[in-house]
């Protein structure tokens, strides 16, 4: 079967991001950025299943800007195998991505199609869910294990009182949580045959897509600062000042 | 405004978030409805009722409904949305889960865990696991959306709304549910819990979990939580972790042990009204956030602790 991993540029998840001063956004000149953590999770998912002989070809799509080649080509030295580069400089939204992703999925005709849970920068957790109404698709969010079992995928989901199995007709939408597994180094040799590896590029337009944005960003602005308190010398200090300062023992 | 509020319940009790997102939906202003969505779930139609400023509960008992999978819930919440302006449920891995697929089935952009509301089309939300607050306006006419519990007080209780039996259109039965293993405790549940008490990394071992930040949870009556790293590692389920893909907490007492402080798991917790920190780093960033810092090893820390409660 043929698997569809999209994976998003983002902000590294090791950089603490800065508020504009006219609060128009976060300042994203010269600040590191990477493969979304939860996709890294989705490609070495997809590659551990080409792996097994489950899966039998991976295609990496990204929706972003040129240098979103980077991600792809990440995604390529993992072991994907071919990827798609849907070029634009706008921010696209959870509902266009979707849209996008359907257009793609139906050209593809993949059996799965494994995102990440959230990207780590707009915080939305949707993308997948939406791709999976779009097409009518069931969906196994938030996996920590993924099973093929006859012609149904078992998929173990980590849920606010622990986890839950469900099963799945294919095609299906998966999306990662932090165990399903941890991703590989891409080996310099696997770096520079990815290079070889074709990835086509496209547009919105190429796939009838509207991205004009449903929600405006009116602004962005600093959360409110928590100061450091504190520093207490023993636990006994600790709790008197729990119990006669703070109040809350 | 019409609005619906979906319930989050496992068929026997409500959720405390619930309520919180009955607040929320009141600041839109308008009617609510609650939507209990289960099996055998009478009883949790009849604590809906109760809450202050619902105008009716809407109960849809059906089997395909019992454990609320995201495919039935989505096609019968969409088909529902058609007499509402707005639908709000609790950005509980539940919620997370079905919204985002009612959304699109109606071609709108969800609006994801929102901590205040401007208007009936502004909304307040973190990005960046909190180090940046975006205020987004929807030009949707239906708003889909998910709250944060702990950025809403919970509604009163004191109504006595009536309760409406639905019958649900034909649902999809493309996935199916197998098992699942939650985990059991007698100790408070850690988005509710007024204290918790979290450990990371520095425990090393389920044994020191149990060992050292059990005895503590239990004196205090508090929820225990955890680092990612503390979860990946296997000391303890991972419904424990706290943070920007975890749960968020806002208790009255947060104590964090041997975590750093990483953004992510800040992410989780800087809401807390009063953040203890005990770490052996004295640079440790998970200082800068606390109101009690104690340099201190964890493993003399604790028993100090417990006996000093
Ligand atoms: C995509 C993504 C999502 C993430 N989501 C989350 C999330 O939701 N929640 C989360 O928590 N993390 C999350 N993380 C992980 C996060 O970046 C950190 O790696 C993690 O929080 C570190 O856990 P820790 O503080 O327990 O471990 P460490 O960073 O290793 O810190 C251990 C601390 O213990 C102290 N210590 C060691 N020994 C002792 C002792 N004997 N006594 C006292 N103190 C001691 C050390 O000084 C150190 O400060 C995420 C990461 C990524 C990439
Ligand atoms: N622009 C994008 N390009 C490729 N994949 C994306 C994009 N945006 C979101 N995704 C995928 O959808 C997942 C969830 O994103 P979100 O719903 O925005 O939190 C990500 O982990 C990616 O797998």
């Amino acid at each position: 079967m043929k698997a569809l991993v999209p994976v998003k540029r983002v902000v590294d998840f090791n950089v603490k991001v800065r508020v504009k001063a006219d609060q128009t956004g976060v300042d994203l000149a010269n600040v590191k950025m990477s493969m979304n953590p939860f996709d890294e999770i989705a490609v070495e998912e997809a590659v551990r299943l080409k792996e097994a002989g489950t899966v039998s070809e991976i295609i990496a799509v990204s929706i972003g800007p040129e240098k979103a080649q980077d991600q792809i080509r990440q995604a390529l030295a993992m072991g994907a195998d071919r990827g798609i580069l849907v070029k634009t400089e706008m921010d696209a939204e959870s509902l266009a991505v979707a849209k996008i992703l359907k257009a793609i999925a139906e050209e593809e005709k993949p059996d799965l199609v494994i995102l990440g849970k959230q990207a780590i920068d707009d915080d939305r957790n949707q993308t997948g869910q939406m791709l999976a109404a779009l097409l009518g698709w069931p969906q196994g969010t938030f996996a920590s294990e993924v099973k093929k079992d006859g012609d149904k995928l078992l998929v173990t989901r980590e849920i606010d009182g622990g986890l839950q199995t469900v099963s799945l007709s294919l095609p299906a939408i998966v999306t990662t949580d932090l165990r399903l597994n941890e991703p590989r180094y891409a080996s310099l040799p696997n770096i520079m045959k990815a290079k070889k590896k074709p990835l086509d590029v496209k547009t919105a337009e190429d796939y009838g897509v509207d991205l004009t944005p449903r929600l405006e960003v009116l602004k962005v602005s600093e959360p409110p600062k928590r100061s450091a308190g504190i520093k207490v010398a023993s636990v006994e200090e600790l709790v008197e000042k729990l119990k006669n300062e703070a109040g809350v023992l | 405004m019409a609005i619906l509020v979906i319930a989050d319940h496992d068929n026997s009790s409500l959720s405390d978030a619930t309520g919180k997102v009955v607040t929320a939906a009141a600041k839109l202003g308008g009617d609510i409805d609650v939507l209990i969505a289960g099996k055998g779930a009478n009883g949790v139609a009849d604590e809906a009722a109760k809450i202050s400023g619902v105008r009716k509960v809407l109960l849809a008992d059906d089997g395909a409904l019992e454990k609320q999978l995201a495919e039935p819930m989505a096609a019968l919440i969409a088909d529902l949305a058609k007499d509402y302006d707005a639908v709000l449920a609790p950005a509980s891995t539940s919620g997370k889960n079905f919204m985002p697929r009612v959304a699109a089935l109606l071609d709108v952009m969800q609006i994801s865990e929102i901590v205040a509301i401007e208007s009936n089309d502004t909304f307040v939300r973190p990005i960046y696991a909190g180090n940046a607050i975006a205020t987004v306006k929807s030009a949707d006419a239906k708003k889909i959306i998910t709250v944060r519990p702990t950025a809403f007080n919970a509604a009163e209780l004191g109504g006595a709304a009536n309760v409406e039996t639905i019958t649900p259109p034909a649902l999809p039965n493309i996935s199916e549910f197998v098992a699942e293993e939650l985990t059991v405790s007698s100790r408070p549940e850690l988005q509710s819990a007024k204290i918790v008490i979290s450990g990371g990394r520095a425990l090393g071992s389920s044994e020191n979990f149990e060992k050292y930040i059990y005895p503590v949870a239990d004196k205090l009556g508090a929820a225990i939580g955890a680092s990612r790293a503390a979860v990946d590692a296997g000391y303890v389920p991972n419904d424990f972790q706290v943070g920007q893909t975890g749960k968020v907490v806002a208790p009255e007492l947060y104590i964090a042990i041997g975590i750093s402080g990483a953004i992510q798991h800040l992410a989780g917790m800087k809401d807390s009204k009063v953040i203890v920190a005990i770490n052996k780093d004295e640079d440790a960033p998970i200082f800068s956030v606390a109101d009690y810092g104690l340099v201190a090893d964890l493993f003399t820390a604790l028993p100090e602790l417990e006996n000093a409660l």
